[in-house]
């Protein structure tokens, strides 16, 4: 049945974005297989945050179309055209897809448990009793098993991030979107998220896009760097060649300017 | 006239038994409407499909524009003939009030619906949760928590507005200290009694929902 099975998690073909007539991605192609970790790098505004956006479907595309898992997650085919793809179209796909976000996203309204519930119950229709018990499993790994019933409000950033890593794990994705998940935090409360992630990816298979400003963590994480500048990959390989001997001058540039700041 | 003890004492027991019940009934019943219709015309008001939210819209433009008096003289003296709807005096005044402020609570839910953070909605796309989901579930709990006082400060607004529906023959407390000065001409102490009632109410709720509107601020 599965012959021609695709061996791509995700695939950009020819995307293209514009915001007005600031066009942000100008036919971006890439391609990143089941179970790789791809670090996304470049200067502020180079499109990094568009890219994981238009995966989780908060934007829409311009122009090109983006396939998940070998389905395409933009368009649906109507007769011979290829039209939008609408709500309950995209539903399964994004099923696939979870996302962690700069500034956490909790819900505020939901104590810590149900914030981690909340989706399994609602959305995949799990029981509660074995979604709570999932949750309480991800918060053990997450090292917060005694916040369950803990306000969000009343954790640190840091311990907000785990929750919401938890969060979006207890929907088991194929697919794990990182958008500067420690720029927000304190200083002193990176390293435990970084290390929290570090143990994630490599005790799972999952398909990671992460964005990040963060070298070290970069390097630890990914299989593969892709160095953006203006909406275009201007390098792509693995951490080491990038990070000790990048081939591009923009790539010295920027990384010469991470490094200072 | 000096003011008579007796006289107050001989009043007061009506006034608060008898149009203390039709003040209390007209302000919950017109504010249960009002919060309620108010929500409705709130999320109806930001359907993409505009055959929904233009003559919504419309409703509320007009509704707002024209007195609260206007609407209750419709409702209760043109409704029946035209339409052949025919409520109780009472039944008419609640679903005055509660229309028309509903127009006003409809302002205050889409502000509120609006100071949601778009992070939120962001959220629940990320964890795939259906629609419905996310606005009973997410948005709906955290704007009406933003509006708790704002909403506070419309069922006081109805209370004190109530008395209007008396020019439609409902006797709550202010139309029954009328009616009982008229017994004597003696209107000094049914009418001060019934603005102490009012201010008796109305200060104190004032009071907390200025409380309410602090702690709220304070998470
Ligand atoms: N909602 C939006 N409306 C208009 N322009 C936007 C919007 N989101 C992003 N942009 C623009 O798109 C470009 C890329 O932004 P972004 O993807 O956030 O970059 P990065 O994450 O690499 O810093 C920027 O020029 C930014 O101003
Ligand atoms: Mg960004």
């Amino acid at each position: 049945m599965n012959t021609d099975e695709t061996p791509w998690m995700i695939r950009f073909d020819k995307v293209v974005k514009r915001y007005g007539d600031n066009t942000v991605l100008r036919e971006l192609d890439f391609h990143v297989r089941p179970g790789e970790r791809v670090t996304l790098i470049g200067p502020s505004g180079s499109g990094k945050t568009t890219i994981l956006r238009l995966l989780m479907t908060l934007e829409k595309v311009s122009g090109g179309l983006i396939e998940v898992d070998g389905e395409c997650l933009t368009h649906i085919r109507r007769g011979d055209k290829r039209v939008p793809a609408d709500e309950k179209h995209i539903r399964p796909i994004r099923r696939k897809i979870g996302m962690v976000f700069q500034q956490f996203n909790l819900f505020p309204n939901m104590n810590v448990l149900r914030n981690i519930t909340e989706a399994p119950v609602r959305a995949l229709g799990r029981p509660r009793a074995e979604a709570e018990a999932k949750a309480r499993e991800l918060l053990d790994m997450v090292g917060l098993a005694d916040k369950a019933l803990e306000h969000p409000s009343r954790l640190s950033g840091g311990q907000q991030q785990r929750v919401a890593i938890a969060r979006a794990l207890a929907m088991e994705p194929e697919i794990l979107l990182l958008d500067e998940v420690t720029s927000a935090l304190d200083p002193e409360l990176v390293t435990g998220v970084q290390d929290l992630l570090r143990d994630i990816a490599s005790s799972s298979d999952l398909t990671i896009l992460c964005v990040t400003h963060e070298m070290g963590f970069a390097r630890d994480i990914s299989h593969r760097v892709l160095m953006f500048d203006q909406g275009q990959i201007v390098e792509d390989g693995p951490p080491e060649k990038i990070f000790s001997d990048p081939a591009e001058q923009r790539t010295r540039d920027f990384l010469q300017a991470v490094i200072q700041t | 006239m000096d003011w008579s003890w007796d006289r107050a004492w001989e009043i007061a027991p009506e006034l608060f038994t008898r149009g203390l019940a039709v003040t209390l009934q007209a302000t919950l019943g017109g504010a249960v409407l009002a919060f309620t219709l108010g929500l409705a015309l709130a999320l109806l008001l930001r359907s993409r499909r505009p055959w929904v939210r233009l003559p919504v819209r419309g409703f509320v433009e007009v509704v707002r524009s024209t007195p609260l008096l206007a609407q209750l003289f419709i409702l209760y003296y043109v409704f029946p003939s035209t339409f052949g709807i025919t409520m109780s005096a009472l039944t008419t005044g609640i679903v005055g009030l509660g229309v028309h402020y509903a127009t006003y609570t409809a302002e205050v839910y889409r502000s509120g619906i609006d100071g949601v953070p778009r992070g939120q909605w962001e959220a629940a796309v990320a964890l795939n949760l259906p629609r419905f989901r996310t606005w009973t579930g997410v948005i709906l709990p955290q704007a009406i928590r933003r509006v708790l006082p704002a909403l506070g400060n419309y069922l006081i607004g109805i209370f004190k507005e109530s008395p209007q529906l008396a020019l439609i023959t409902v006797v709550d407390v202010l139309g029954l200290a009328r009616i009982l000065a008229a017994e004597d001409f003696r209107y000094l102490e049914p009418l001060t009694l019934a603005g102490l009632f009012f201010l008796v109410i109305a200060i104190p709720s004032s009071i907390l929902v200025r409380r309410l509107e602090r702690r709220l601020e304070h998470g």
